[in-house]
């Protein structure tokens, strides 16, 4: 699927890749039209809008308050929650796909709440800074510093990410908690793909972060 | 000799009130014993009125319809000047041309609920057995009963589902019960300040405004008419404690301090020293004269009573579990009344339902009357809301 065909289908006034982030446009990709999706974190709900747009009914969880206010004066149903809490009180099999974007790595408890997305979900979407690209490796080898980039400029002490992962960690984790990776993508700096038929290792070298579907391992749905 | 000035209520409006009772100056639907109103309490009411005011128009297809539903000492006048105190309407921070509620795009209907005392029946209201009011012989009516009436109301007005319906606190109740009672009826709801079910610390409150009413020797068991009084300064207590419930620490604080009322030092009596002393007592006896007493005590039961979740099996999601209807919840930071948790609580029982359902906290220190005021972020997030239910539901933008 080229970019252009995951741009929004319908009435919408630009059809511009660089109006959205390259990690939204490849979440929007892998969602099928017509599904029912619950975005975990949905910031300022640009996701969401994108989503909408091409005919998917879509619900967000957010837990800063302006960023709740300003997804609702969009016209976007959103609530106020907290991904570590709130997940909870979702029914199992609520959404065809719940996507946790840029979230995991600000959670309490990125396990518990990777287990709830597929209890929601019959999918779950997630992507996160992948703390083994070079960059990061650099600057604590060299440096002897926690590392910092362009897109993770937080110092230590004031960070939200509290639990930073690479991307092998991730797929262990998967591994662990009989996840099935149905696909993976690792993006660099600019939000674009890594080749796909690269090892591993280079996309936890080279991937800024990771990208991936998953779907509950054993079960036919 | 210590001062003391109890409540009294502004003089030359009783009279203003006791004729909008039966004979208001709103619109009536009058409904007769064919059309009797099935109680909760297993009570037929018969016959029956409603009064209600409209603001703008309703279009072609009858699809542009909101109901907004008022507060427990609200009434229909939303948006118009009010008959008895001749203040304007008490939702035109809301209300108004190129407002949330857009009145040059919405039909927007205001009913005063049933057990008021604005021309709605009530227990000021005529009992036509007997001529008089009825007093305690009303029966015990609910936030259900008074849906089940603004439905009736609805229908004689030939409009099928309602584009909206909105409301706060009380009226919140009646969003949330008409989202429950008629599903298919409501596409868009806006329950503000609200719960699905009153807490234990606000029926606290309601009893004591019960009891400051009836402890009034002029309340006469309810039958004061009979006897020329008015329980004023019952009911002036009644409603000064409940102020307070809607008001905040910090707004009480910031509007007041301990600032002294037209005086630098204290009188060493129990006359109103304090400003915010005086505030309240001027809340009570501004209120007493446009107020039925014992309609204050059915409406306050009626608030007690309601929860959803118990005619539900005690399940609150099974309530709404389906529903198409658009939701947006909203409460206040610093309402102390119907908290965050509340609205947080609705919105889980919502999302387990399958809703869709949007659900903002918004920042205020003016506690729960915040849905009254002009509280900009509130405004926005009303008016963003039902732009997009608008949008979803094919009306065209104003002017068109």
């Amino acid at each position: 699927m080229s970019i252009q065909q995951i741009l929004p289908l319908v009435g919408q006034k630009t059809l511009n890749p660089a109006d959205y982030r390259g990690d939204h446009l490849l979440v929007a990709q892998m969602v099928e039209p017509g599904s029912k999706v619950l975005d975990v974190g949905c910031g300022d709900g640009d996701l969401l809008q994108l989503l909408e747009s091409r005919g998917v009914d879509g619900r967000g969880i957010e837990l800063s308050r302006e960023g709740v206010n300003r997804c609702v004066a969009k016209g976007l149903a959103v609530v106020q929650g907290d991904a570590d809490t709130d997940l909870v009180n979702y029914p199992d099999d609520a959404f065809d796909y719940v996507i946790l974007s840029q979230t995991l790595q600000a959670t309490r408890q990125p396990r518990a709440v990777l287990e709830n997305l597929l209890r929601i979900g019959r999918r779950a979407i997630v992507s996160f800074p992948n703390f083994g690209y070079w960059k990061m490796r650099l600057q604590l080898l060299v440096g002897g510093h926690m590392p910092r980039t362009d897109n993770l400029p937080a110092t230590w002490y004031d960070t939200p990410n509290i639990h930073f992962c690479t991307i092998k960690d991730f797929v262990q984790l998967c591994d662990e908690i009989n996840v099935k990776m149905e696909r993976a993508v690792a993006l660099d700096r600019y939000g674009r793909p890594l080749r796909l038929n690269a090892p591993w290792w280079f996309w936890n070298m080279f991937g800024e972060q990771g990208v991936f579907l998953l779907s509950r391992a054993g079960k036919n749905r | 000799m210590v001062n003391v000035q109890p409540i009294k209520g502004v003089q030359g409006q009783a009279d203003e009130r006791l004729r909008e009772t039966d004979n208001p100056s709103s619109q009536v639907a009058l409904f007769g014993p064919d059309q009797p109103l099935r109680l909760d309490c297993g009570v037929d009411l018969t016959p029956f009125q409603i009064a209600y005011q409209t603001y703008g128009t309703l279009n072609a297809d009858r699809s542009n319809a909101i109901l907004v539903c008022h507060a427990l000492t609200g009434d229909q006048h939303a948006a118009n000047v009010h008959p008895v105190t001749g203040k304007s309407g008490w939702w035109e921070t809301l209300l108004g041309p190129g407002r949330a509620l857009d009145t040059d795009r919405y039909f927007i209907i205001c009913s005063n609920v049933i057990g008021g005392c604005m021309g709605s029946t009530g227990p000021s209201s005529t009992n036509p057995a007997t001529g008089k009011p009825w007093g305690l012989d009303f029966p015990i009516i609910t936030i259900p009963d008074m849906v089940r009436a603004q439905a009736m109301l609805i229908d004689r007005l030939g409009i099928d589902t309602l584009f909206s319906v909105v409301g706060g606190s009380m009226g919140g109740m009646q969003v949330l019960q008409w989202c429950v009672a008629y599903p298919k009826r409501v596409f868009s709801a806006l329950p503000i300040a609200c719960s699905t079910r009153h807490s234990a610390q606000n029926i606290a409150f309601h009893e004591l405004g019960r009891q400051a009413v009836m402890a009034d020797p002029d309340w006469r068991q309810g039958r004061y008419f009979d006897y020329g009084t008015h329980p004023h300064r019952g009911l002036g207590v009644a409603r000064m404690a409940a102020h307070i419930t809607y008001l905040s620490d910090a707004a009480l604080h910031r509007k007041f301090g301990r600032r002294m009322q037209d005086r630098d030092l204290p009188t060493f009596s129990f006359d109103a020293d304090f400003q915010v002393e005086s505030y309240l007592r001027h809340q009570g006896s501004s209120f007493v004269e446009r107020f039925d007493a014992n309609s204050y005590l059915y409406l306050t039961r009626a608030m007690d009573y309601f929860d959803i979740a118990a005619d539900h099996n005690g399940v609150l999601a099974q309530a709404f579990r389906g529903t198409g209807t658009r939701f947006c919840v909203v409460s206040f930071t610093s309402d102390w009344l119907f908290p965050t948790s509340e609205s947080r609580a609705t919105v889980h029982a919502l999302n387990a339902g399958g809703a869709r359902v949007s659900f903002a906290e918004i920042e205020t220190d003016r506690g729960h009357d915040a849905f009254l005021l002009d509280v900009p972020e509130f405004l926005e997030i009303a008016h963003a809301f039902l732009q997009s239910a608008a949008a979803a539901r094919g009306l065209p933008q104003a002017g068109n």
